[in-house]
């Protein structure tokens, strides 16, 4: 793997966790870190998405219906542009989202979003996560056979 | 002659006004909120969000509120609203094998990996009405036991191993993927269109549709080889970022209807799929649609086109409650002129057969 695809995997992972995560708790947490200089590079703006199922599950493409999104896109004074991007129409949600992905791109800031941002927030996703795996679990049937007589 | 067609303002205003006075009903009854709306009739929203075509659950919430529970007026306001937004583009295909499940059942095998998981559903609940919810109050809290952290198999692919089952139809790179909010309906149409039609087609409609091959107008004698409700991650391919970005998760349901096929002389026989795939807990409209995407492949599997439920003209013209209601509802907008025609055709036709009728018995045959 080069290390532009491990970079974007972190991002994309981190993008992953905050389309799941609250806009209140990703701007509360972001507000405990010494923000940069930054600008928006594109202002926060509400569209759509057409989703795309496969026909069968697996097969070919095909259109299921459309679906709000909201995007943002931000550059810190030295440089690093981020991206936010998330499913609704809440802008502000776009806007924070895309602040985290051009933090984690700068070496200065990289950590203190991974352990005062996202690390919380993955936990907090998980969390709901396992909870709601565990609470379908418990309707999972458990099928026995009525046996007659003695062996 | 001449009908006046300015006037009528100041009523359309009051009615309007009134429409809303009623729509907020005693005023001493509590207002409901949009969140009340999302989570407590959440199937209302599903279903609006399905038919409306748009997956956005605060907007098809403030659709149920304005229509005043009218879901098929919910789903023209949601639809009228999509045109306000620009598109961004097409996501990446969601992968439903990769679905966090809430509700998984198979009605083809009683042992499946993964097994029969039931999730929050209306089956086995004896429909009664139940007086303790007029009461209000806060229910249990739900049960919960240790998860199995593997994804859970699609059951059709346990078929799928053998070949006893068709596989699904390959993407083809080449071909654009249909859509029919950006170009009219052409017949025959492929099955990507027929599946976007069936997804966003009234679920009444579609129901019918699907009973009706089961009792016989049209060859379908189904199996729910799966149905499974969950959260689906959605992934778009944005150009600016470089990669496929992560949008959050989306609940879909997603039915795979196992039909008997005899073979042809190129194929062997084996179980054919119908598809289908909602927004939200849709069952009932996936397993319709389900039903009616296999009866629709009847020219493909060289079926004779019967019934109703196997001609796509037939049905993708008519699966649209919003066309049809703007259809069948314009009926009752001013035809003042168009009536003072036939009015008058009619006065016409009167009169020549009354004028048969008295005249001598050898003309009136002729008339006849």
């Amino acid at each position: 793997m080069t290390v532009t695809d491990e970079k974007s995997q972190v991002r994309r992972k981190a993008m992953a966790v905050l389309a799941d995560s609250d806009t209140a708790e990703i701007a509360g947490r972001l507000a405990g870190i010494a923000m940069p200089a930054h600008e928006n590079l594109r202002e926060p703006e509400n569209g759509l998405v057409m989703v795309r199922g496969r026909i069968g599950g697996d097969g070919a493409p095909f259109n299921l219906g459309e679906a709000t999104v909201s995007r943002a896109a931000v550059r810190l004074a030295t440089g690093e542009v981020g991206f936010g991007y998330a499913l609704g129409r809440d802008r502000k949600k776009a806007q924070v989202s895309a602040l985290c992905d051009a933090l984690i791109q700068a070496s200065d800031h990289a950590d203190a979003v991974e352990n005062q941002v996202l690390a919380p927030l993955r936990a907090t996703v998980l969390s709901q996560r396992k909870r709601k795996a565990a609470e379908t679990a418990a309707t999972r049937v458990d099928f026995y056979t009525m046996v007659r007589g003695e062996g | 002659m001449y009908v006046a067609v300015k006037g009528g303002e100041r009523a359309i205003e009051n009615a309007h006004r009134l429409l809303a006075h009623e729509r907020r009903g005693d005023r001493d009854v509590p207002e409901l909120s949009l969140d009340q709306i999302s989570e407590q009739l959440s199937l209302g929203v599903d279903r609006v969000m399905t038919e409306g075509s748009l997956y956005d659950r605060e907007l098809a919430a403030l659709a149920i509120k304005q229509a005043r529970g009218d879901l098929i007026e919910a789903i023209f306001l949601v639809r009228a609203f999509r045109a306000t937004l620009p598109r961004f583009g097409a996501t990446e295909p969601v992968d439903t094998g990769k679905m966090q499940v809430r509700r998984r059942i198979s009605s083809t095998f009683k042992d499946i990996p993964g097994g029969q998981i039931l999730g929050p559903t209306f089956d086995y609940t004896h429909r009664l009405l139940d007086p303790q919810l007029a009461e209000g109050g806060a229910p249990e809290l739900p049960a919960q036991s240790e998860a199995p952290s593997a994804t859970i198999l699609r059951v059709i692919d346990i078929l799928g191993r053998d070949g006893l089952i068709e596989s699904s139809p390959p993407a083809d790179d080449d071909k654009p993927v249909g859509d029919l909010t950006r170009e009219a309906l052409s017949f025959p149409a492929d099955r990507d269109l027929r599946l976007q039609n069936l997804a966003r087609a009234d679920e009444g409609f579609l129901l019918a549709l699907g009973y009706s091959s089961q009792r016989g107008y049209g060859r379908n004698h189904p199996f729910a080889g799966e149905i499974r409700l969950g959260e689906v991650e959605v992934e778009f391919m944005a150009e600016d970022v470089g990669f496929a970005v992560p949008l959050g998760s989306i609940t879909l349901t997603e039915c795979q209807m196992v039909t008997q096929f005899k073979g042809s002389a190129a194929q062997a026989p084996c179980f054919t799929r119908g598809y289908g795939l909602a927004f939200g807990q849709s069952e009932r409209k996936t397993m319709s649609m389900a039903l009616v995407d296999r009866t629709l492949r009847a020219r493909e599997l060289g079926e004779e086109v019967l019934a109703p439920a196997q001609d796509e003209e037939f049905v993708m013209s008519h699966s649209d409650n919003v066309q049809a209601t703007g259809f069948v509802e314009h009926l009752k907008l001013p035809h003042y002129v168009d009536f003072q025609s036939e009015l008058g055709l009619l006065r016409k036709l009167r009169k020549e057969f009354t004028e048969a009728a008295e005249a001598p018995a050898p003309l009136q045959e002729a008339a006849e």
